[in-house]
Order: C-alpha cells, then sequence, then structure tokens
C-alpha cells in the first residue's frame, strides 16, 4: 500500500501526465485484465500451488467466444458462454490433473500452457479475428465517474476482486482454502475434504480466466491468438507483491489488487517517462524477486 | 478393580490384527478404555503402538478383529467417522493449522455458520460465535493464550498442544486420543500439558495416549497398557509395578504374572 502511494507520488512528479484523468482511466483498463487474472492466480497460490497456464488459457477464451461469434455466427452470448466455459474446462483439467494424480501444479499448468496456447493457434489458423458483436465487447464500453472514463471491466475486476474476498474471509469454503494452503494433513485430519477444495479452486480461476478473456476482448475490441502471453507472470507477480505467500495459506486477493496496481503503475509511469520498454520489464523483475525475498525472510524469522 | 473390570468399557478392541505386507504390525491385539480413566500404551518401537492408536482413531483399518465403542461394534473407514463417533485425536506434529488463528483451529472443518439464511446458503461463518466459544474452551482448560485471534504460529509449543487438546476436549464425546502429547515440549510445558490431560480427565473424559517418556506415564496414567509385537501382553498400574518392571515387560525380558491382562 505504501508502495502503491510512494510509485505515484514518485510518477506525478516526475512526470506532468501521470495525475491526468485520461491517464488513470487508461492504467485502470490496462490492469483491468492481469486483475482478474491475478483473482485466479491468488486462489492458487494460495494452496500453495502455481499457475503457469492462465495467459494461454484466456487467450484460447478469447479466441473461442470471438470466432464462434463471428465466423459461425452464433448468438453472441452463447459463443461468450461456450468461451467461458472453455476456460473452465482447462481449470477442472488443472484441477483433476493435480487432484486425482496428485502432480505437482508448476508441471501440471505448464503441460496445460502449451496444450491451450497450441489449440488457440490451430483453431484461430494464427488470425486475429476483428469486426465482433455488442454484447462481446460490451465491458470495454466506458461511463464517466469523478471525470474519469471507467470500463464496465475495470469494475468487474474490482467487483470480482471484493466478491472472492468476502468469500475467502467469510465463508466455510473460503477458511478451507487458507487451511488447506497452509497445512494440508492438518486440514484433512480435521475433516476438511482437501481435494475437493483443491479441485474448486482450480475451477473457479478457470472460470476467471474465462472473464478475464470476456473483459480483454472487450477492450482490445479483437480475438488475438496471441494475447495474454505474459499473463502468467503478471498475475504472479502482483499475488506476490500484493503480500500472498508462495508457501500457501497466507494473502489476501485485496493485497493482489493493490499488487496488480503497483506493477501497473511502474509499467505505466515508466513508460511516461520515456523509459525504454525493455527496462520495464528489468524493474518488475527486480519487484518479484524483492517481494518473494521479504516473504522469505519474514517467514524465516517466524520459524 | 473387580468393580470396574464388570462395567462396559468405553472403547475396547477385540483381536486386532494389521498386516503390511510381510510385516504384521497388529498380531491380535486387544484393548480397553474405562470411563473416567487415563491409560497409556507402552512398548518398544515397533511393538504396535501407533498402529492400535490409528486403528482405534479411524486413520487405518484393521483387517481383522473388532472395535467396540460402549459395547457396541463399531466400523471406522476414516478419522472423520472416528470423531462423528465422540472420538477425537491429538496427532503428534500435524494438528494445527499455523498462520490461521486459534479460533479458526478450534473450529477447523466444523466451523458454526451463521443461524440466518446467509449462513445456511453461503455458508457464511459465525465469527463472533466461534470466538466466544473458543475463548470458553481454552478457559475452560485453564490455558494461558491472550487472544483468540493469535495465528497458532505465534504461541509456544506447550500453548500450541493446549490448542490441540482443546479442540479435542471441546469435541470429544466418548474418548480423547493422544500421540506423545509432550515429545516436543520441555519440562515446564510437559507439566502444562499433563494439568491439562488430568482436567480433561476431570471433565467426564477418558484418555489413551502414547508416550515413551515412561517417569510421565507413571505419573499421570491409571493403567498401563504394554504392547510387545503387536500384542497387549500386560495391563498394570503404577502402583502394582516399578518402572522397571514395566520395560521388562515392554522387551520381553520379563513375562506378566499378575492382576487383569
Amino acid at each position: 500500500m505504501l508502495a502503491l502511494l510512494l510509485a505515484s507520488i514518485f510518477f506525478t512528479i516526475r512526470t506532468d501526465r501521470f495525475l491526468t484523468t485520461d491517464n488513470l482511466s487508461l492504467i485502470t483498463q490496462q490492469v483491468a485484465v492481469v486483475g482478474i487474472l491475478a483473482i485466479g492466480q491468488t486462489l492458487i497460490i494460495l494452496t500453495a500451488g502455481v499457475d503457469l497456464s492462465n495467459g494461454s488459457v484466456m487467450a484460447l477464451g478469447t479466441i473461442v467466444m470471438t470466432k464462434l461469434a463471428v465466423m459461425h455466427g452464433m448468438n453472441p452470448f452463447v459463443a461468450i458462454a461456450l468461451g467461458i466455459a472453455a476456460c473452465l474446462g482447462f481449470g477442472v483439467l488443472n484441477g483433476l490433473l493435480v487432484t486425482v494424480l496428485r502432480l505437482p501444479p508448476f508441471i501440471v499448468t505448464l503441460g496445460t500452457l502449451n496444450i491451450a496456447f497450441a489449440l488457440t493457434h490451430i483453431y484461430s489458423n494464427e488470425e486475429t479475428i476483428a469486426n465482433l458483436p455488442d454484447p462481446v465487447v460490451f465491458f470495454g464500453n466506458t461511463f464517466h465517474f469523478a471525470g474519469t472514463t471507467i470500463t464496465y471491466g475495470a469494475v468487474l475486476a474490482v467487483a470480482l476482486t471484493v466478491l472472492t474476498w468476502f468469500v475467502l474471509t467469510k465463508t466455510v469454503a473460503g477458511r478451507h482454502v487458507y487451511a488447506t494452503g497452509n497445512n494440508p494433513d492438518a486440514a484433512r485430519l480435521a475433516g476438511v475434504r482437501t481435494r475437493r477444495v483443491l479441485l474448486g479452486v482450480y475451477a473457479t480461476a478457470g472460470l476467471l480466466y474465462g472473464i478475464a478473456a470476456l473483459v480483454l476482448v472487450g477492450r482490445t475490441g479483437v480475438g488475438d491468438p496471441q494475447a495474454g502471453q505474459s499473463g502468467n507472470l503478471d498475475s504472479i507477480t502482483a499475488a506476490v507483491v500484493g503480500g500472498t505467500s508462495l508457501f500457501g495459506g497466507r494473502g489476501s486477493v485485496l493485497g493482489t489488487l493493490v499488487g496488480t496496481l503497483i506493477v501497473g503503475i511502474f509499467r505505466n509511469g515508466l513508460q511516461l517517462m520515456g523509459v525504454a520498454a525493455i527496462y520495464q520489464f528489468l524493474i518488475t523483475g527486480i519487484l518479484v524477486i524483492l517481494a518473494v525475498a521479504v516473504d522469505q525472510l519474514s517467514r524465516r524469522s517466524r520459524a | 478393580m473387580s468393580a470396574v473390570e464388570a462395567r462396559v468399557p468405553v472403547l475396547e478392541a477385540r483381536g486386532l490384527v494389521k498386516r503390511y505386507g510381510v510385516v504384521t504390525a497388529l498380531d491380535g491385539a486387544d484393548f480397553d478404555l474405562y470411563a473416567g480413566e487415563i491409560v497409556a500404551v507402552i512398548g518398544d518401537n515397533g511393538a504396535g503402538k501407533s498402529t492400535l492408536i490409528k486403528a482405534l482413531s479411524g486413520a487405518i483399518e484393521p483387517d481383522r478383529g473388532e472395535i467396540l465403542l460402549n459395547g457396541a461394534p463399531v466400523h471406522f473407514r476414516n478419522p472423520l467417522e472416528a470423531r462423528r463417533n465422540g472420538i477425537e485425536t491429538v496427532y503428534q506434529d500435524l494438528a494445527l493449522a499455523p498462520a490461521l488463528d486459534i479460533a479458526e483451529n478450534l473450529f477447523l472443518g466444523r466451523e458454526v455458520r451463521r443461524s440466518d439464511i446467509i449462513g445456511t446458503l453461503l455458508r457464511v461463518t459465525d465469527r463472533p460465535r466461534m470466538l466466544r466459544e473458543a475463548r470458553a474452551h481454552i478457559a475452560d482448560l485453564k490455558i494461558n493464550v491472550r487472544s483468540m485471534k493469535q495465528p497458532v504460529e505465534t504461541l509456544s509449543g506447550g500453548q500450541r498442544q493446549g490448542v490441540a487438546v482443546a479442540r479435542a476436549a471441546a469435541f470429544a464425546s466418548r474418548v480423547v486420543i493422544m500421540d506423545e502429547p509432550t515429545a516436543a515440549l520441555g519440562v515446564r510445558e510437559s507439566g502444562m500439558v499433563l494439568d491439562l490431560i488430568r482436567t480433561v480427565r476431570a471433565r467426564g473424559t477418558p484418555v489413551v495416549l502414547i508416550s515413551h517418556n515412561m517417569p510421565q506415564v507413571f505419573e499421570i496414567a491409571d493403567r498401563l497398557h504394554v504392547m510387545r509385537l503387536g500384542r497387549r501382553v500386560a495391563t498394570i498400574t503404577p502402583a502394582s509395578h516399578a518402572m522397571t518392571e514395566a520395560v521388562a515387560l515392554m522387551t520381553g525380558a520379563s513375562s506378566f504374572h499378575g492382576t487383569g491382562g
């Protein structure tokens, strides 16, 4: 939170365009998609897992919904539902591989990353799909609030964050996610059905990636098979910078939202300062390592 | 003694057999636990103590033999079924989730939901009630912790074990089983936990415990169940036998000539 404020103040001083309504609305658009991916990522990291596949799965979702709506002339709402269902399916697949075959999440999602990536390119024939019907791009629509233009997608990202926060902190299912991630043996012996919890988490994450796909299509106005390739690392960065521990059981989606904003503001601010894109990668990299180091050190001091 | 023997045991096992491949962990083991007592299960490594305890707590299913609860045969396929029958187990190291707070750990897997529609439909927890009840359970056992909102990882080893025992005691309607409850603790903290175990007994719940610590066992147990080679070889009391005799029974250096059995 402090880092967020400091970064904002820094960029406000260093560039005259940072604190303009146009720029702020740009930031909210930029972070909405990663923000939704990062909710799913946080759920999985809370169970001491990790999801490398989310960006590719989202890309597949965008292609399925746009291609069905445009090239097959399907009812746009059905096309959207099928696109989201494809992502949900991948979430369930990840979950089944992790819970039934008990494979490590890192390897499972590395595999499904490639599978989703391949399917995206095969199904799209490497073509970008444009001329999308209105309902498909709904979340790119904007409204004005306090002089700032805000997309419905950004609102949705915040709403989903708050909803997930509520479920995680206030419901039985949410508490079981934390317990399963923190000490799976204790949770199981206490009667928590840990495998069901894990499967639920991966499926929910898949559903969220589908929603992220819809928001992405709204923002770009096209179905792009190249989309989302840095989604996995961006969402992991957002979660970790937001204070979620890679060891599971600790963290919060509200922190992830802050993490998403920090990363988004850094990128945006550096861009405005005219820093070359390659240095933005450099700084994001340093940010991740710092965040993980803080997590590790605080964990060591607790033990 | 004979008056006690005439009663029906709260928990009883007859002729339990458990084999792992060629290894026979339990070879016709018997066990009994009566109301209001603390029974310590002692034996050398590999004597079958843990396997017996696991069978009683539902963690494993014996190949043969039967378990009776208040005289009625029961069959536990998993720890949850044992718990539903009022048998709570304190596992050695894996009892608690360190990042969760005391109240959350006490109610883990048994969260109290709000009684209104939000609680039934969305399974929203009743946090104030869980905090209140946790405070009562912890106070009941005179465990010294400040707040129910403290993460378990901030507690000392003794306090953690206290929370684990409090959870078992709070939900055990029939039996509390403890696996090496003082193994990781210092002298003072061990004393605390032993007092806790006595409190649990005083509140009416019989306790089974495994321990390697002979002085402790002799200090706290009403009866000692001695295991050797997968069987009960003797049931003795701290009054009837000296510590050296108990060790002799465990190692097979002497065989049993005494009461009961």
